[in-house]
């Protein structure tokens, strides 16, 4: 076995100077009647040219999945990756390290770290932000508990076209905890209803959650609701599943936004089936002490040279234990180093160019749709790269046609809103070609009409 | 450092100085390519409201491609990992992380399928999957596995929600939650976040879980006893079989932390201690590498007693179909968006099928003989706080050396010069200067020889020239850190010039 190089001989001579005869006395303190007699029902062991071929064959049932142009967002994005990325992510001083614990041999990690801390910070206009956080879904359920904890109240306000699978997460977090939520309705702009919150928010209130763009692909008003919040000395927490509308978009720090969370896939990151990816989680100074995951914090050593540590542990579980901020202790260190690099090589422009690709690309299919008969907008609002349309034939049906040209359309919403039968969620990034676009307007057309 | 070691360890090679990225650019460099946007152009204010548009992102890198690379491969060097050297670090489960898993999960129609493409595009990662969490359940003695949690920490969640779950269908959530004074960090922060309180189990004299202990603490608004076996001490709790009986007969669960699976791998079956729900770290036991410190990956496996209550969706088979269940009711809902970090489940995947049933019981094996024979060579120079027998790693603290002022912190950062990552310390916490040894199956034995060398040597220092350890490291990039400074005035970004 190649991965376990000890010897026959090695292991006779460790036996000796341990003191027993044979490997199996080690285990004697494992109760007889718990100790395996047969073989475990595995399959037995492959080269490594075998186990090639295999994950070759499971692979391919995957359908040739990359030889599909796709429509599909909805919290996982298709961006293109430069090739950087992957060649700095393979790296194997970074991805087989662990921990930051021992800073005099990890300034590698903790200073590009340091590095994605800044970027996140300018790309939302937040004071400060962590690498620990390990999707947008839990990362704004981590922000939930954390404007709890600030408010001491116990009541959120939460926008109904924020992520379903976010609000599930946000859910299956709070269930225990005794924290209620009200949902905000969506107007007919896919908008959340900002009447609604302004009747309904009270003193009870820990914080409003917006998504934005939101689900729907809609620009929302973030000003609007800071202020609301602020009016009852309640947070206002923006989730970000795209972030690279932040090319494009005025940060969320510019608006009044307590908590930024959102999702880190978009900035480099393949999506890889839906994870692992990145949750970002940005704030203001004033609440540091409360953010939950690991910080890095610049220093200098015993000869005043510049360095990095891990710092503001006393938050955390493995010093603080039951009064922890949260029981995180990952750092997402890898996905957050394809963050850094990806948006160190985007640079200033590279940002707001790709940025502006996806929202004209975007107008441009969604204009090329609304000709077609029988498909109509659902939301007025403003978009960035994603939009809803109703269909007359059913998106089943819809996507079964393109998926014979090897498109893949758009999220069917039913699912998720039952209420919106018959619309489809569309996606469209800088990766989707012009030629690509027409094609699938064309079927759709051909179909629809 | 006597002078052989210099002759044996590593020397520093040609390190670099970087500044922050920051302070790299130029104007109008550039490291990125697009196409030209091939649609036709519309005017972007008609396209966004005016008040929602940004400013240009101040002070954004403008670096040149090679630029990015260079700065990023001399960052890289300033690291040290498993692929440098002996990584010891008690807990964590520091082995090799095969190369070929790194080529498998890089295979494009992985990497590039969407969470939700059409099922019949999804065949083979829904394949890969529901067999993982098959083999998971066969190496655990488990009934069913969930590959959903993120990390460990997040199977602890899942687990003791499962848990609460379970209780409150039965007409009471309990109000408590049992753990060892030995147990980690995560595992109280777990309990609060699922709604419990915790309370605190002495270890006894031999570093375990007594029964009598639990029995008295055991009552019927206990929810759950959480352990992990073997214990963070390394030492196997023996009583096991007793002990989750006493939690039983009060209707209590047990929850099993796994992070020490690699003692137990084909050698005993943590479902068959009576353990209700536990989980796995696939970045320890089945070698996903660590990745700096993610992502990781913690599926969360449970007895038929506890199925009802796994996160959704399910991975179901249907005559040769897979599909996602979400028809689960009783569930406790979902706990990070779409399923699981697929690609770490690519590397343990093959991982596992490497090994096979012929070689996965040798991990274990050789896992604990390693940890056995440095504890039977250091513990004349180091104290050895407990005498029962260890498992897969050894804990040993600073006790003889404190005599002449060498603590445990001065030992780690030495061994830095010797060329090899400190073991985790000071934790356990009921150990006092507790340095944690965890050699993994991995290492030859010459490098374990190396490392007990070294150790000795620095125990020798110790009593010789104590004061030659108070300044180390002196090799690595930089000397020992002002922590207290980076707390007291927090600086944690960079900001660009007004």
């Amino acid at each position: 076995m190649r991965f376990i190089p000890t010897t026959k001989s090695d292991i006779e001579e460790m036996l000796n100077e341990i003191g027993v005869d044979s490997i199996d006395k080690l285990f004697q303190s494992i109760p007889e009647p718990l100790r395996m007699r047969e073989d475990l029902n595995l399959s037995s062991a492959m080269s490594e040219l075998e186990l090639t071929r295999h994950l070759k064959k499971i692979s391919s049932k995957n359908q040739l999945v990359e030889q599909h142009s796709s429509f599909l967002g909805a919290g996982s994005y298709r961006h293109f990756i430069p090739s950087i990325i992957s060649h700095i992510a393979s790296r194997s001083e970074f991805y087989t390290s662990y921990t930051p614990y021992q800073p005099e041999i990890s300034q590698g990690t903790l200073h590009a770290i340091f590095e994605f801390q800044s970027l996140i910070c300018m790309l939302t206009g937040m004071d400060v932000a962590n690498a620990s956080m390990y999707d947008g879904a839990s990362s704004l359920a981590e922000a939930a508990l954390m404007a709890s904890r600030i408010t001491k109240r116990k009541e959120l306000i939460v926008s109904h076209v924020i992520h379903p699978d976010y609000r599930n997460v946000l859910d299956t977090y709070l269930t225990h905890l005794d924290i209620k939520i009200k949902t905000a309705p969506v107007t007919k702009e896919g908008l959340t209803d900002f009447n609604w919150i302004k009747k309904e928010i009270n003193d009870q209130c820990a914080a409003i959650l917006i998504q934005n763009p939101n689900f729907f692909g809609v620009i929302e008003n973030i000003e609007l609701f800071s202020e609301i919040a602020h009016n009852k000395n309640a947070l206002q927490i923006v989730s970000i599943a795209e972030p690279v509308s932040l090319g494009i978009l005025k940060p969320p720090g510019q608006l009044g936004t307590d908590i930024v969370t959102g999702e880190g896939q978009p900035l480099g990151i393949p999506m890889n089936f839906g994870g692992p990816s990145l949750g970002l989680f940005a704030t203001q100074e004033k609440f540091v002490r409360n953010m939950p995951g690991r910080l890095v914090g610049e220093t200098v050593d015993s000869e005043e040279r510049r360095g990095y540590v891990l710092t503001l542990a006393t938050r955390e579980q493995h010093i603080r234990r039951e009064r922890a901020t949260s029981n995180i202790c990952t750092n997402q260190g890898l996905c957050a180093l394809m963050a850094t690099v990806y948006l160190s090589t985007m640079g200033k422009n590279g940002m707001k160019e790709v940025a502006e690709q996806n929202i004209q690309k975007a107008s441009y299919a969604k204009k090329r749709l609304l000709q077609i008969n029988g498909i109509q907008l659902k939301f007025s609002g403003k978009i960035f790269n994603e939009f809803v349309i109703k269909t007359k034939k059913s998106p089943a049906e819809i996507n079964g046609q393109l998926l014979k040209h090897s498109i893949i359309g758009g999220l069917d919403l039913e699912k998720y809103y039952p209420d919106l039968k018959n619309c489809m969620l569309f996606c469209v990034t800088e990766y989707n070609t012009k030629e690509e676009i027409d094609k699938m307007t064309d079927i759709i057309a051909k179909h629809c009409e | 450092m006597s002078k052989n070691a210099n002759n044996i360890y590593g020397a520093s090679g040609l390190v670099f100085n970087e500044p922050l990225i920051f302070d790299l650019g130029t104007e109008n460099h550039e490291a990125y390519s697009l196409p030209k946007s091939d649609v036709p152009e519309e005017n972007i204010d008609d396209l966004i409201p005016a008040n929602q548009k940004r400013d240009e992102i101040k002070g954004f890198p403008e670096v040149s491609e090679v630029g990015v690379i260079r700065h990023f491969t001399r960052l890289s060097q300033w690291n040290f990992s498993v692929d440098h050297g002996f990584y010891p670090l008690g807990s964590c489960t520091m082995k090799y992380n095969p190369k070929i898993n790194e080529d498998i999960a890089r295979i494009s129609a992985f990497t590039n399928s969407h969470p939700l493409q059409p099922e019949q595009l999804s065949q083979g990662n829904l394949q890969l999957m529901n067999e993982l969490a098959q083999d998971l359940a066969e190496i655990s003695g488990m009934d069913k596995v969930s590959l959903q949690p993120a990390a460990g920490a997040q199977g602890e969640l899942a687990g003791i929600m499962m848990v609460r779950a379970y209780h409150r269908k039965n007409g009471n959530p309990r109000k408590k939650v049992l753990l060892p004074d030995s147990a980690h960090g995560t595992n109280p922060a777990t309990s609060i976040l699922s709604g419990y309180e915790v309370v605190s189990l002495k270890s006894n004299g031999q570093g375990l879980l007594d029964p009598e202990v639990v029995k008295n603490a055991m009552d019927e608004n206990v929810a759950a006893l959480m352990l992990t076996n073997p214990n963070t001490l390394g030492l196997f709790e023996k009583d096991i079989l007793e002990i989750t009986e006493i939690v039983h007969k009060k209707g209590g669960l047990v929850y099993c932390d796994g992070a020490n699976l690699n003692a137990l791998m084909g050698i005993s079956k943590i479902g068959e201690m009576g353990v209700d729900v536990m989980h796995f770290n696939l970045h320890k036991t089945f070698s996903t590498p660590h990745g700096g410190g993610g992502p990781g990956s913690g599926p969360v496996g449970v007895k038929k007693n506890l199925i009802p209550f796994l996160p959704i969706p399910i991975i179901d088979k249907k005559d040769d179909w897979y599909f996602l269940n979400y028809n689960h009711p009783q569930s406790i809902g979902k706990l990070k968006g779409f399923y699981g970090n697929f690609s770490i489940f690519l590397r343990a995947y093959a991982y596992i099928k490497t090994l096979g049933k012929e070689n996965i019981r040798k991990v274990s094996e050789i896992a604990v003989l390693n940890a056995n024979y440095i504890r039977s060579r250091l513990k004349e120079d180091f104290h050895l706080p407990y005498e029962s027998p260890s498992m897969h790693e050894c804990v040993l603290s600073d006790k003889n050396q404190l005599q002449h002022g060498v603590s445990t912190l001065d030992i780690a950062k030495s061994l830095i010069d010797y060329g090899f990552h400190p073991p985790t310390i000071y934790f356990p916490l009921i150990v006092k200067g507790a340095l944690m040894i965890e050699p993994t199956e991995t290492e030859t034995k010459k490098t374990l020889d190396k490392f007990i060398e070294a150790m000795k040597d620095i125990a020798k220092r110790a009593k010789e020239d104590p004061e030659s350890l108070h300044h180390t490291p002196l090799k690595s990039k930089v000397s020992r850190l002002d922590e207290t400074l980076a707390a007291r005035k927090p600086k944690l970004r960079w900001k660009p010039q007004e």
